[in-house]
């Protein structure tokens, strides 16, 4: 089981390198007869090795520090290529055939790796490279790697909480500036009430004038005032239910309890675990799929597997009862979406959606997942149409008329029955 | 219509032009008829105070619920299977049997259910079509209704304690001597068929005994004896250049429908470089499919039905200079015309005939041998083996039966109780055995009677192989897991054959040895994945091969002496029958019965009738005359119907086109064991009207006697109402002589007076919606892209219509090859979650079905007296109209929306919005064509419509990516916009732009005739832009074109192969 999943998981990868440099395939070709002794120092090698190892390796190993498996720094070092290969494809048979350093490995981790039989001789040896020029010369992941897609997403949020912290600011010092002024006028007046009562010659209407007193009994039994404070009462009443009202439904921030408390901020944020590895519908189905706990068992069969929360899914396993996560997005059955169409035609980062998700230690529905916040984002994004075949037509026809970019709503995306049928 | 003055009417109502007719066709929502039930959620009276308590109580729970989000629980698979992704569709390919029905699939499966079944293209017989009765059988699988688990004597019971009881009896009677029959319908698998024979050779009394509710007997024992080969001959209509039918309505129900049609279709497509047609001469009793597509038609009484074959063979005969049989002569119209037709298309000739008479067979044998159709439009070396059915051997079955001779008998997916003339005799018999096993899937009438009940896994949940055709293997497997605890029949009859085999490796076996008859797999697994792949393995065979069905069946051929069975005809027959004559017939959408418990299939319309939901005696114009019978929408007359010694009431449908002094009935209703739905439709159950005389014959010609009833019912027919009252661009047609002539002929093209004399109404616009002063500024302003977009390419005045710069999705419907049969009508139900509404609301106009076929007879002239009326409806010509939302592009339904629920999209659509619809039922009143359909209940949630969508399990047939619509809003065709939206994400996934054909809608990929072709307009190459852009300027129209909606969907003209001397 194990096995087939981390089988369905390769293609989707190799897909995804192949797409993304086009030699990139064809690289580790120059390395088959290279490597007699030795690994390339090709980068285009180094590059698929490093792919290759974060869709398939990653999960349990390092370079210089133990995960579940050993720190791999060196290990070219440690053992032959021949032999490295025929382990890494088929670690389980190396062991029983009673190789004394696999059997030290087997006893120090107490667990076999899977077979990786499904990688070719030259992608482990492009692998191996890449541990190779990691230990030599590590890249510095500290900040940059993890931080490069969701630093910008921060400090887009930080820019726009600062403009609405100084609009907040300039209010207050508005309103603080108010108040003094009233303050100022009032000690005026009272100051010149004073000095006006000490002087005696005033005529009849002057004084009538000047020992005036405000009749608050009068002004607020009177039409206008009950007029003008029923009507704000109104319509303060009027906007707080319709507000309310609008609001039935949505339920932005929604983050429910889980039945197991998976953090996001763990796999997805500190380990980086690609979001693809376990949603695996995300570029293949309308459904981006909560994962099988097949999935989970890849790592967590030796992972932290006296963990209590851990041992829910083995439960669930061994009673055959799959385990019932809480659904957080809950899109109305009347609304067709399609992940696929999103992500890997639209090419859209799942974090545009989502948020945060991997500052989040409970997930929650980052976004407001209404009609008007859909039409919005279909009104502003740019149709990802560079290099695909279908749109090349219609961006051409756009460009002939417009000097704006292909908007997804130029091409029917506020349409109805995008969304509705 | 240039050259006729055909008067076009939907039902004896509107020729008769009946006053309460009259009063109502306008009204699209009948308030005359008395519609106040309840029907669970509307309360019968609602007043305002309850309005306002309502209302302040609906705000309050809205704002209740608001506080806090219903928890909706996520639950993944533990272990995904591989391949398996949810809300991703995998297709399986598979079959379809049900007796003697046959039709090679492709299974479509969501998270691991079935939900949709289309045509398998792989496949030379079935060719990608589908029946109405195949593509509802998915909704069979989700009967709530079947049986859950085996049982003995009524009580549940485990599969082992029936084995050990079963094979205990078994070897008992078969030590003792006894006799021990399996009965079952045609046997078509050969894997089962050597389960069965495994069984035989482990029980020495044991015999298999075949017979079909709708029998071929005839036709099998004619060819048994004329060439020692009981099979029926494989027919291919497509080399025909001529087809008589005398009484075999092929296109319909008789033996391979979706087959022949298929073939039919073919020959009947005229176009840009086919100006030549098959013709047809259908004669018949009945109107059915087949007569209401052929060419010339005529109608003879059954007991004339041996005479009219002899004539027909005599007149050919004469000719070739063959001796004639000595029958009395009758008179049928066209019968001559016919003769001569057919010898002059030797060689590209076919008569087929319906008769179970083996006497008549073998005159019609002996008219294709004349014609030279052996090898050329049929051909019994390759045979069908689609009928099987021995009703001698069943006959003599029964009586053993009751003289006890039969000890022990097991039914395989058979019901002869109910579906065989002899069904009484059999059910007392079944109580003398000793042992008695039923394997079906519910317990039926015949299961009721035996001891033992196992149940059957449904098609869809088993594996099977058949072999319709020799030489010609299909494959089925299972799409989903068995939903109850029940057994695959083959599997028990391994078991009680004393093997421990598994049947699936049983299957594989056979297949094994089918590998040795092609080239490309050298390995088994190799060939059996690609077997299972296409669902279908037709080798070419380099070395002989004999199919098991041919075992032991071949034998010595012996010479016919035609005049003696032209004396067994003639004293059969009679020219001239006094006194009333009865028909029962299977229908279309209902078949044997066998699958009676499915709502779909009994929401489908006749396509002849427009009648669902029950059976009815239709009798002919003069008997309603006669017996002062009439029809109207809100009621018709009951009649009292005596065959023999039965006696039952049934509703009178007055049937224009059927032989005079006629009644005829309809088979597959009246079922007592089959469930709720059956229950609902009710009806008669007429197989016991039909007669054993050596073979089971389907008419009657003594006995029958008709009455008023004296009581009043209503029919559930869909026709009458929605008229369009009498304009003449709906139906237009010609005769093939003068579209040869001018490819126009026919066309009714309307013209509107302006100040610049006579123009095309969409010349007339209000609106320049391109800005570009009506076309004018076209020519410069157009990029080459542009310029191939269809509504630029076809006509230069299209300005008040928007352009599609992406897509243009459109329609073209072929009237010359509808042939009625209602597959597409069934494909939509299911595709489109469109429910189910039940006999009461059919009735009440309120069918939801958003794809109707419009069924018109034409005849001559405007008749205005009764006998007139009576010539009329004696025998009218009839045009199939498949009829669903026009997608206009100026839609009026769009404009009257107060609330834009039904928008215009950027590809030609027009969109219904479901969530914005407040139900103001506007633009169902402003759509001229009425295909719109309004949500009077919640019919998925209301326990007085009991159909699929009221139960956990029949909702698994729901397409997940169609919405399920709720009370209050309208609904209508889509264009199966799900389908649309999949096929370009497909394309774009792979960027690349779809390829013609692979976004289709479920009525074009159900259509077994070919007739509708749907396409992107915008795409040059596709079919449908590269047949519209002919067409446009030839047969292709648009329903009332004058009124300027502008539709996206075109209708080809009818085209009859008439000679012209009468139109």
């Amino acid at each position: 089981m194990l096995w087939c999943s981390l089988l369905l998981a390769v293609p989707a990868f190799a897909q995804d390198g192949d797409g993304a440099d086009g030699d990139g395939g064809a690289a580790p070709a120059p390395a088959q007869g290279a490597p007699a002794g030795g690994l390339s120092t090709d980068e285009a090698v180094i590059a698929s090795g490093k792919e290759i190892f974060d869709a398939n390796c990653k999960q349990c190993h390092a370079v210089n520090e133990k995960v579940v498996g050993p720190a791999l720094a060196k290990v070219y070092d440690r053992r032959d290529l021949k032999w490295l290969i025929n382990f890494i494809k088929y670690p389980q048979k190396v062991i029983e055939s009673g190789d004394p350093y696999a059997v030290a490995l087997y006893k120090e981790y107490n667990q076999f790796m899977p077979n990786h039989d499904f990688l070719k001789d030259d992608q482990i040896v492009a692998i191996l490279s890449w541990v190779k020029k990691e230990t030599d010369n590590p890249t510095i992941t500290a900040g940059p790697a993890g931080g490069g897609g969701t630093g910008g997403a921060s400090a887009e949020d930080s820019n726009t909480g600062g403009g609405s912290g100084v609009l907040t600011a300039v209010v207050v010092v508005l309103a603080g500036l108010l108040v003094v002024v009233l303050a100022v006028l009032a000690l005026l007046s009272s100051v010149l009430v004073k000095y006006l009562q000490k002087e005696k010659n005033f005529s009849e209407e002057d004084r009538e004038v000047l020992e005036q007193k405000v009749n608050w009994g009068k002004v607020f039994g009177s039409q206008a005032f009950l007029g003008i404070v029923s009507f704000i009462f109104l319509a303060l009443v009027g906007k707080v239910t319709t507000e309310s009202l609008i609001g039935v439904g949505i339920q932005q921030g929604y983050a429910p309890t889980q039945p197991i408390p998976f953090s996001h901020k763990l796999h997805a944020g500190q380990y980086e675990i690609d979001c693809k590895y376990c949603h695996t519908g995300v570029e293949r189905a309308k459904s981006a799929n909560i994962p099988s706990a097949n999935i989970c068992m890849n790592c967590h069969n030796a992972i932290k597997t006296t963990s209590p929360d851990i041992q829910k899914i083995y439960a669930a396993l061994e009673k055959d009862e799959p385990i019932q996560w809480v659904r957080v997005h809950n899109l109305p059955d009347l609304a067709y979406f399609n992940h696929q169409q999103h992500v890997k035609v639209g090419g859209l980062e799942c974090e545009n959606c989502h948020g945060n998700i991997k500052e989040m230690e409970v997930v929650q529905q980052a976004s407001l997942l209404t009609m008007g916040w859909c039409i919005d984002c279909h009104r502003k994004t740019d149709v990802n149409a560079k290099g695909n075949a279908y749109y090349d037509n219609l961006v051409q026809l756009h460009n002939s008329s417009s000097k704006q970019p292909l908007k997804v709503e130029d091409i029917g995306g506020l349409e109805c029955s995008k969304c509705h049928y | 219509m240039e050259e006729t003055n055909k008067v076009y009417w939907k039902g004896i109502e509107e020729l008769t032009n009946d006053s309460e007719f009259v009063k109502h066709a306008e009204k699209e929502f009948p308030d005359h008829l008395t519609i106040n039930d309840t029907y669970g959620d509307n309360s019968d009276q609602t007043n305002r105070r309850d309005f306002l308590k309502l209302m302040g109580f609906s705000v309050a729970a809205v704002s209740l619920a608001s506080c806090e989000a219903p928890i909706k629980k996520a639950v993944p698979w533990l272990n995904k299977p591989e391949g398996m992704d949810p809300s991703v569709a995998n297709y399986y390919a598979s079959t379809y049997m049900d007796g003697s029905d046959y039709c090679s699939v492709v299974v479509k499966t969501r998270e691991g259910r079935p939900i949709f079944v289309e045509g398998n293209t792989f496949s030379s017989i079935s060719r990608g079509g589908v029946s109405a009765l195949a593509s509802a059988s998915v909704m069979s699988l989700y009967d709530i209704e079947k049986a859950t688990g085996p049982t003995a004597k009524g009580k549940a019971t485990t599969w082992a304690a029936i084995d050990k009881e079963v094979l205990a009896q078994l070897s008992q009677i078969s030590q003792g001597g006894g006799q021990i029959r399996l009965v079952s319908q045609t046997v078509m698998s050969p894997s089962t068929q050597r389960a069965i024979n495994d069984m035989a050779i482990k029980y020495p009394g044991f015999r298999h005994v075949q017979y079909d509710p709708v029998s071929a007997y005839g036709l099998l024992e004619a060819n048994k004896r004329q060439f020692g080969k009981p099979f029926l001959p494989s027919y291919a209509f497509d080399k025909a250049a001529v087809v008589a039918t005398i009484g075999a309505d092929f296109l319909g129900t008789w033996i391979s429908p979706i087959e022949y049609t298929k073939q039919f279709q073919a020959t009947r497509k005229v176009g840009k470089d086919k100006k030549e047609m098959s013709r047809l001469y259908a004669f018949e009793s009945i109107m059915t499919v087949t007569g209401a597509s052929a060419d010339y038609r005529a109608t003879y009484k059954p007991s004339q039905e041996g005479l009219v074959v002899a004539k027909l063979y005599n007149l050919i005969a004469q000719k070739e200079g063959r001796a004639t049989v000595a029958t009395p002569d009758v008179k049928v119209q066209w019968l001559e015309k016919c003769a001569q037709n057919l010898l002059a298309n030797k060689g590209k000739a076919l008569v087929v005939s319906g008769s179970n008479d083996v006497n008549v067979q073998l005159l019609v044998n002996a008219i294709n041998e004349m014609l030279g159709s052996y090898g050329t439009t049929m051909s019994l070396d390759q045979p069908s083996f689609q009928k099987a059915g021995n009703d001698a051997y069943l006959a003599q079955f029964a009586q053993e039966l009751a003289n006890g001779t039969v000890k022990g008998v097991i039914f395989y997916n058979c019901n002869p109780v109910y579906d065989h003339p002899l069904g009484t005799t059999l059910e007392a018999g079944i109580k003398k055995a000793a042992l008695s096993v039923a394997i079906s899937d519910r317990i039926d009438e015949t299961a009721a009677a035996c001891q033992f009940h196992c149940p059957d896994n449904h098609y869809l949940e088993a594996w099977n192989d058949a072999e319709p055709r020799k030489g010609m293997f299909s494959l089925a497997q299972p799409t989903i897991n068995q939903i109850f605890n029940t057994r695959q029949a083959q599997q028990s009859f391994l078991i009680w054959a004393g093997s421990t085999a598994n049947f699936y490796d049983y299957l594989r076996e056979t297949w094994r040895q089918l590998q040795a008859y092609q080239e490309t797999e050298k390995e088994f697994e190799m060939f059996w994945n690609r077997c299972l792949h296409n669902g279908v393995f037709e080798p070419t065979f380099a070395k002989p091969y004999i199919s098991i069905f041919e075992n032991g069946a071949v034998v010595e051929a012996t010479a016919i002496d035609l005049a003696a069975v032209g004396a067994e005809v003639a004293k059969a027959y009679k020219a001239s029958n006094q006194g009333t004559e009865l028909v029962v017939y299977p229908k279309v959408a209902i078949g044997t019965g066998s699958q009676a418990n499915n709502p779909y299939l009994h929401e489908t319309p006749d396509p002849i009738s427009k009648a669902c939901w029950g059976n009815y005696v239709s009798i002919p114009m003069g008997m309603a005359k006669s017996l002062g019978f009439s029809q109207s929408e809100t009621q018709v007359n009951n009649a009292r119907v005596k065959v023999g010694n039965q006696e039952f009431t049934l509703p009178v449908l007055i049937q224009p086109g059927q032989a005079a002094d006629t009644i005829a009935i309809a088979l597959g209703f009246g079922r007592k064991n089959a469930g709720k739905v059956a229950n609902e439709a009710g009806g008669c159950n007429a197989y016991p009207l039909a007669q054993v005389v050596g073979s089971v014959r389907y008419s009657r010609d003594a006995g029958v006697t008709v009455a008023d009833a004296g009581s009043k019912d209503k029919l559930a027919q869909t026709q009458t109402y929605q008229t369009f009252m009498g304009r003449k661009s709906i139906i237009q047609e010609t005769v093939l002589a003068s579209y040869q002539k001018n490819e126009k002929a026919g066309r009714f093209i309307p013209l509107i007076t302006s100040y610049s004399g006579e123009i095309d109404p969409k010349e007339v616009s209000l609106w320049d919606l391109r800005n570009d002063g009506y076309g004018n500024a076209q020519e410069k302003k157009q990029s080459d892209y542009q310029k191939t977009l269809f509504n630029n390419r076809t006509d230069k005045r299209e300005s008040d219509v928007f352009e599609y710069p992406n897509h243009h999705w459109g329609m073209v419907i072929d009237l010359n090859s509808c042939t009625g049969c209602s597959a597409c009508v069934t494909a939509c139900h299911i595709e489109n979650n469109v429910p189910v509404v039940g006999k009461k609301e059919v009735i009440n106009r309120r069918e939801m079905h958003w794809m109707r076929i419009d069924r018109y007879y034409s005849s001559e002239g405007a008749p205005r007296d009764y006998d007139a009326l009576m010539i009329a409806s004696d025998n009218p010509e009839v045009v199939f109209q498949p009829m669903m939302c026009q997608h206009c592009n100026n839609a009026p339904c769009e404009t009257v929306c107060p609330v834009v629920a039904t928008t215009h999209s950027s590809e030609g659509v027009n969109q219904m919005t479901y969530n914005r619809c407040v139900g103001t039922k506007y633009c169902a009143n402003n759509c001229p064509y009425k295909v719109r359909r309004f949500n009077w209940f919640k019919y998925h949630d209301n326990p007085e419509f009991d159909y699929n969508m009221n139960n956990d399990l029949g909702r698994m047939v729901l397409n997940p990516d169609v919405t399920v619509r709720s009370r209050g809003v309208m609904e209508k065709c889509s264009l199966c916009v799900q389908r649309v939206q999949a096929g370009k994400l497909k394309a774009k996934v792979e960027k690349r732009r779809p390829v013609d054909g692979e976004i289709t809608t479920a009525c074009a990929t159900a259509c077994p005739a070919e007739a509708i072709t749907f396409g992107d307009l915008n795409d040059v190459n596709s079919q449908v832009s590269k047949l519209l852009d002919h067409e446009i300027k030839a047969r292709a129209y648009n329903v009332l074109h004058e009124i300027g909606t502008r539709p996206n969907v075109w209708y080809l003209t009818k085209v009859r192969n008439r000679d012209q001397d009468k139109a």
